[in-house]
């Protein structure tokens, strides 16, 4: 990655809300990632991470209690009139008059944004141009989420600031919307998203990180996140055999073997072994059954998921911390 | 790169393009639109028929002087004030401004664009009952015209300052309808809008003197009579802007930008 030609950079950035002590609430806690030029990237995690804070700071509407944030070289906050013209920005929940047409809020936009396209065009690129005489308030919540979109793209920004771009939307409105991000993103536009949907980063990302209690858990490309988790092979053994009857894991290029639950009624056990190579482990097993002439119900290979991955990060951190999960609601709750 | 070769926009088509879309809204708003085109024409009349009953000996005002000010106040309190808290309020409440500040618009610029139906309409009612009153009330033409649009000119920012520190302390659209009393109360009852402060006793009239609006409807009101002098003018201009720069300096360190949850 070329250092002098990130879009987006943030450095230890933290942000606290309320007073100091135990009524204050540490939203964002030490989090730096970098976005370059041109780049698809997605903050991804779960109610209350700390992903709509963080993006609040690189938009500009706060200042951080701690850290740095550079958008296009300047800071947000202080130089905003330098960084506002050159970026656009959907927030997680749009705000419009909702006694105003949707044209007229576009128009009323177009207004206060420099090198705004034509208003039409802008209702166009995200399907509404048949609504465009039809008030705030009687558009569906998809609607008024691309009526949000619209805006955001109204000055042909350099860097796109999406929060859950696509909640509301239908399956069909969802895929539209991911089309025109691409678009975008293929124009050179730089765009950081954040989601809770896992396929929608997966879609869309060309990196992303997952956020966590303020934290970023992990980032990278998907591949790569996904490669840090191991595979999984799960197998359900005859009768006859046992889970000890098997080649020791080393043998199988396993790391572990588990017992998910008991043996059945018929007292068939199922077997689960991860490992970081699935192709050997499963040709290892499926050696050792053809020779001993078992047959193997059940059979499952399963590489590893974003998804898992994903709930991996979300319960082993909160071990980590000692903390219990019950605590994650009163996060979600303290926004 | 896509740099934008036109168009790049101004503090004053910002403000104006907001404005414009803010205008849509009032005339959309039947309840708001009718308060604040009605009310002060109203309230001007039925002023107008018990000022026959106020001992003026003294004060050197008529009738005609006694109203007219008054008028003007109650165009700049209900037209103005009391209509933008509403204003504030709700679109606060819409988040509307929230998403506004992610946009190039400065704060500044958000409330005042915001301000500007109110502060039309604020201005054309100043003039339609200046008019109105003069014929109806046989009142001669001001002596000194420019003290009259100074204390409007003042007045109308005033107003608008003034609002948006008291939506600064409004927390919903419901206590919005209440949050605008006690200013409202205290200006008509207390700076010279029915009652000349001439005819308080002294005490009470200094205190009077310092209200926001008192001075501005001095100013007006010495257009037509043109008792005052360069000194007095220049303290109520003093105090008048003092109001509004306390207003604004609240505003700048108070005003939430979305609502509280």
């Amino acid at each position: 990655m070329h250092v002098g030609d990130n879009a987006i950079k943030v450095n230890e950035l933290r942000r606290r809300y309320g007073p100091a002590g135990a009524q204050g609430f540490d939203a964002v806690r030490g989090v730096s990632f970098e976005v370059a030029r041109g780049e698809l990237f997605a903050l991804l995690g779960t109610n209350g991470a700390g992903k709509t804070s963080t993006v609040e700071l690189l938009e500009g509407l706060a200042a951080p209690t701690g850290g740095a944030v550079r958008v296009l070289g300047h800071d947000p906050y202080r130089e905003r009139a330098l960084v506002r013209p050159r970026i656009g920005v959907m927030l997680q929940e749009g705000g419009f008059p909702s006694e105003l047409t949707a044209v007229e809020t576009v128009r009323m936009w177009a207004g206060c944004t420099s090198g705004a396209r034509p208003v039409d065009e802008a209702l166009e690129l995200v399907g509404l141009a048949r609504r465009r005489a039809v008030r705030v308030k009687m558009l569906s919540g998809g609607e008024r989420r691309r009526l949000d979109l619209a805006l955001a793209l109204l000055g042909h920004p350099e860097v796109l600031f999406l929060d859950e771009p696509t909640t509301g939307l239908d399956a069909e409105g969802r895929r539209d919307t991911w089309e025109l991000v691409r678009t975008l993103r293929d124009q050179g536009t730089t765009v950081l998203l954040t989601t809770h949907y896992l396929e929608e980063a997966e879609a869309l990302a060309d990196r992303l990180a997952i956020m966590h209690r303020g934290r970023i858990a992990t980032s990278g490309r998907v591949a790569e996140i996904v490669a840090e988790r191991p595979s999984r092979l799960t197998l359900t053994l005859p009768t006859d055999v046992h889970p000890g009857d098997l080649p020791p894991v080393e043998l199988l290029a396993a790391d572990a073997m588990e017992l998910p639950g008991m043996p059945d009624a018929a007292g068939r056990t199922t077997v689960r072994l991860s490992t970081r190579d699935l192709q050997r482990t499963a040709t290892e097993v499926l050696l050792w059954a053809r020779d001993r002439r078992i047959g193997l119900a059940g059979l499952d290979a399963r590489s590893a998921s974003l998804e898992e991955a994903f709930l991996h990060i979300a319960r082993g951190l909160d071990d980590e911390d000692g903390e219990m999960p019950q605590e994650r609601t009163m996060e979600g709750a303290a926004r | 790169m896509s740099t934008a070769l036109t168009g790049t926009t101004t503090t004053t088509g910002r403000a104006l393009a907001l404005g414009r879309a803010e205008l849509t809204l009032l005339l959309r708003n039947r309840a708001a639109l009718s308060s604040a085109l009605v009310l002060p024409g109203m309230l001007t009349l039925s002023m107008s028929t018990f000022t026959g009953d106020i001992d003026l000996k003294g004060t050197g005002l008529s009738p005609g002087t006694l109203v007219l000010p008054g008028s003007i106040g109650l165009a700049l309190v209900l037209a103005v004030y009391t209509n933008l808290v509403g204003v504030y309020v709700i679109r606060r409440e819409e988040l509307v401004l929230k998403r506004l500040r992610a946009g190039e618009a400065t704060d500044t610029e958000i409330l005042t664009g915001a301000a500007v139906p109110a502060l039309l309409i604020g201005l054309i009612q100043c003039v339609v009952l200046v008019v109105s009153v003069s014929l109806a009330m046989d009142v001669p033409a001001p002596e000194a015209p420019y003290l009259t649009v100074l204390g409007v000119a003042l007045g109308l920012p005033q107003m608008a300052a003034l609002a948006a520190a008291t939506a600064a302390y409004t927390r919903t659209a419901e206590s919005a309808q209440l949050t605008p009393m006690p200013m409202m109360l205290l200006s008509m009852l207390a700076s010279g809008l029915f009652v000349p402060l001439e005819v308080l006793p002294d005490q009470v009239a200094e205190f009077c003197e310092r209200l926001p609006l008192t001075p501005v409807i001095d100013l007006v009101r010495a257009g037509w009579t043109g008792d005052m002098g360069a000194g007095e003018a220049l303290a109520a201009v003093v105090t008048a802007a003092a109001w509004t720069a306390l207003a604004w300096w609240t505003v700048r360190r108070r005003f939430p930008w979305e609502p509280r949850r």
